[in-house]
């Protein structure tokens, strides 16, 4: 008998596991000295958190605080209204992944320009872009890449492919972005738009992809400098509760160590030959702009400078917009992401600010913390 | 509602409630209409009376094609109300350009359908539109269905009910997505696509009260149960690990990040009766499909809405799905 996809999830949702973890974490948790608050990075944790309702089978010194990891909510509106304006060029195609076509810029979404005629369409992977140019060779076809080190891999062999074959009509508008850079940012706050706070996070949960691509390594400063434990975990439920688990012991037990949960997969190494490619196609730029956190120094990438040809951001440099766009005053997803408020305690929360209207970076996406509460997390 | 419409305002879920209440309620409004059940229940409770439109793409997908969906939609539309689809009729709008061959292929394929159903077509309409207006054919029929079963109702449900599915859900939904173009699954899956009469006919001539049933078509399972609890301002209590789904569809959901219950079905129905005609309705329904299942009891909990129990004793609302239905990122 060979594997079959459940394999990769069934026992991972095994309801008496989780039980199981449950109940070591309520005992462990009885030794705490004081609470603690883990930050899951990574919105598909929040996604597993919520849509699984394991806040409910934890005791109350063990909360959550969801992290900026939804690629889809830190994008910050000028660059939402990027992909917006780039549709409406002339002739050209606008690929992009998934929910990224809902969410609203200041001009509207890209569902709304596709409303509008503009030939919007929406990959699983970015690979589908070579048959759409292919397809269509009196079009230019733009990929509106997004994503962390789990998706830039992906845009890296696109990458290779368009140059490798000579493909005159693919160019790409870069928006990828990296997880330890934004961690530093949470804990430790340079960014001069905001005034000085003090973060809430005691612990991370390192999300799994993440570390498939970049190895556990880019997280042992977090322990070692910052005096945080991380454990990357996966995303089924069972994974969840044993990360939190391991997470407990360790300050029950005063150590602050790196643990892989997640060990099916992850390395400390990770995937050479993805950062390689990376590497090749990709350099940091000094700041990109998070979504209700602001400048994060050396959290983005861009296409180096030798392919600039392959750049709708140097391309189309004369039609984009430039000036930053701030979220309403109301909304407080800053301090959410901070971990210094809950989605319940916006005043606008499911009332102006839902997933059919968003205002905010949490609720435009389904793995946005306030989108997964509106969701799934009425009940808590 | 906003400026301009967009895909959203047709997934069958919150937007596309809010299109149908502001513009065409609004306009249309009397109290046949105001009913919002699959089919209008007409001259005192003798007909059902129903219509709906087909745009599917691809035109043919494992399972079937757009004109086994065009008869099976509306004559299931019928039977959710209780009645026997008689007589229908068949609109067809052609992308000039269409192949003649397919176009007979897929009139067949409707030919057939009817068959099962007892149907005929008495009346039709085509139209030809220059390249570009239509992808490639749409097709709308209207259907006249006589009631079986009278008193079938989404707002007749009361505490203590339960809930079944007629089959394994979200096939049809996984096997479009799986066929679209930018996603490009290989898979052995099939649509659902069926005619529902011959079930309801088994379920009534076996004597069982139907309360409320309901075809789970766009908006799925979720969009069915949350209908429901609103209508009968009632609690409708899932069992998720009740919840019958076949692994092809799971994995497509596992892949995608979608959830098997918004998943569209077109030979899927949700059915509620009193708990103690739930184990004669579950063989019924067993002797067509062995995936039927009980996966809902009604109770007061939390008033017109619908909550997921998980085997570890979690709770969570089941929302109607909103937006277009789209693969998360990662």
């Amino acid at each position: 008998m060979g594997l079959e996809l459940k394999n990769l999830y069934d026992d991972f949702r095994d309801g008496e596991t989780i039980k199981a973890y449950a109940k070591i974490i309520a005992e462990d948790a009885k030794k705490l000295k004081k609470p603690i608050n883990i930050m899951e990075v990574c919105g598909g944790h929040t996604h597993t958190i919520m849509k699984f309702g394991l806040p409910q089978l934890l005791p109350d010194n063990v909360n959550f605080i969801h992290g900026p990891g939804c690629p889809v909510c830190i994008m910050p509106k000028e660059r939402i209204d990027h992909a917006y304006v780039l549709s409406m060029q002339p002739d050209v195609i606008l690929v992009t992944l998934g929910d990224m076509i809902k969410v609203p810029g200041s001009k509207g979404s890209l569902q709304d320009a596709r409303a509008k005629g503009a030939d919007v369409r929406f990959v699983y992977s970015p690979m589908e872009c070579i048959k759409i140019a292919q397809d269509n060779e009196a079009k230019k076809i733009i990929f509106f890449a997004i994503g962390f080190e789990t998706t830039t891999p992906m845009t890296a062999v696109l990458v290779d492919q368009v140059i490798k074959l000579g493909i005159a009509n693919i160019f790409f508008h870069i928006n990828h972005v990296t997880v330890p850079e934004v961690m530093v940012e949470l804990i430790d706050s340079r960014d001069i738009h905001v005034d000085s706070y003090n973060n809430q996070i005691d612990a991370f949960l390192g999300p799994s992809h993440v570390s498939v691509i970049s190895g556990s390594k880019i997280y042992e400063k977090f322990p070692k400098e910052y005096g945080r434990p991380v454990v990357v975990t996966g995303f089924e439920p069972v994974d969840a509760m044993q990360g939190i688990s391991m997470i407990v012991k360790q300050f029950v037990q005063e150590r602050c160590e790196l643990e892989i949960q997640y060990k099916r997969v992850v390395s400390y190494d990770g995937n050479l030959k993805a950062q390689a490619l990376i590497e090749q196609y990709f350099e940091k730029i000094s700041l990109f702009r998070w979504r209700g956190l602001g400048n994060v120094p050396d959290s983005g990438l861009k296409l180096k400078d030798k392919y600039a040809t392959y750049d709708a951001e140097v391309l189309y440099k004369d039609v984009l917009p430039i000036a930053e766009i701030e979220d309403h005053k109301l909304c407080i997803c800053g301090d959410i992401l901070r971990g210094m408020a809950k989605p319940k305690e916006c005043t606008i929360f499911g009332t102006a600010c839902k997933p059919t209207s968003p205002v905010g970076s949490c609720m435009v996406s389904s793995e946005g913390a306030c989108a997964a509460y509106y969701k799934y997390g009425n009940l808590i | 509602m906003t400026k301009n419409i967009t895909i959203a305002h047709g997934n069958g879920g919150e937007e596309n409630n809010e299109l149908i209440k502001s513009i065409f309620y609004k306009h249309f409004e009397n109290d046949i209409l105001a009913k919002s059940e699959d089919a209008a229940v007409i001259e005192d409770g003798k007909l059902a009376f129903t219509t709906d439109s087909f745009t599917v793409s691809p035109l043919f997908f494992p399972g079937g094609d757009i004109g086994k969906l065009a008869v099976c939609g509306t004559c299931n539309d019928l039977a959710m109300m209780g009645a026997k689809p008689k007589y229908m009729t068949c609109s067809v709008i052609i992308e000039e350009g269409f192949s003649t061959r397919e176009l007979e292929k897929i009139v067949r394929s409707m030919k057939k359908e009817l068959e099962i159903n007892g149907a005929i077509v008495v009346s039709g309409d085509t139209k030809v539109v220059p390249k570009g207006a239509v992808d490639q054919l749409f097709i709308n029929t209207t259907g006249i269905g006589q009631i079986e079963h009278k008193g079938i109702t989404a707002s007749g449900i009361k505490e203590g009910m339960s809930i079944l599915v007629s089959r394994d859900i979200g096939a049809h939904g996984a096997t479009i997505f799986a066929a679209r173009e930018g996603i490009e699954l290989e898979s052995a899956l099939e649509t659902d696509c069926a005619s529902l009469y011959p079930q309801v006919k088994a379920l009534i001539d076996s004597g069982i009260n139907i309360v409320a049933m309901r075809d789970a078509t766009r908006g799925g399972v979720s969009a069915v149960l949350n209908e429901w609890a609103k209508s009968s301002d009632v609690c409708v209590e899932v069992k998720e690990e009740s919840i019958p789904v076949q692994e092809e569809v799971q994995g497509i959901c596992e892949m995608l990040g979608f959830e098997a219950v918004d998943l569209a079905n077109e030979g899927t129905f949700v059915l509620a009766v009193s708990k103690e005609e739930e184990s004669k309705a579950l063989k019924v329904l067993q002797r067509t499909h062995t995936t039927s299942a009980v996966i809902a009891t009604v109770s007061e909990q939390y008033k017109a809405r619908v909550i997921l129990n998980t085997s570890w004793g979690t709770k969570r609302f089941l929302d109607l799905p909103t937006g277009e239905l789209l693969p998360r990122i990662c």
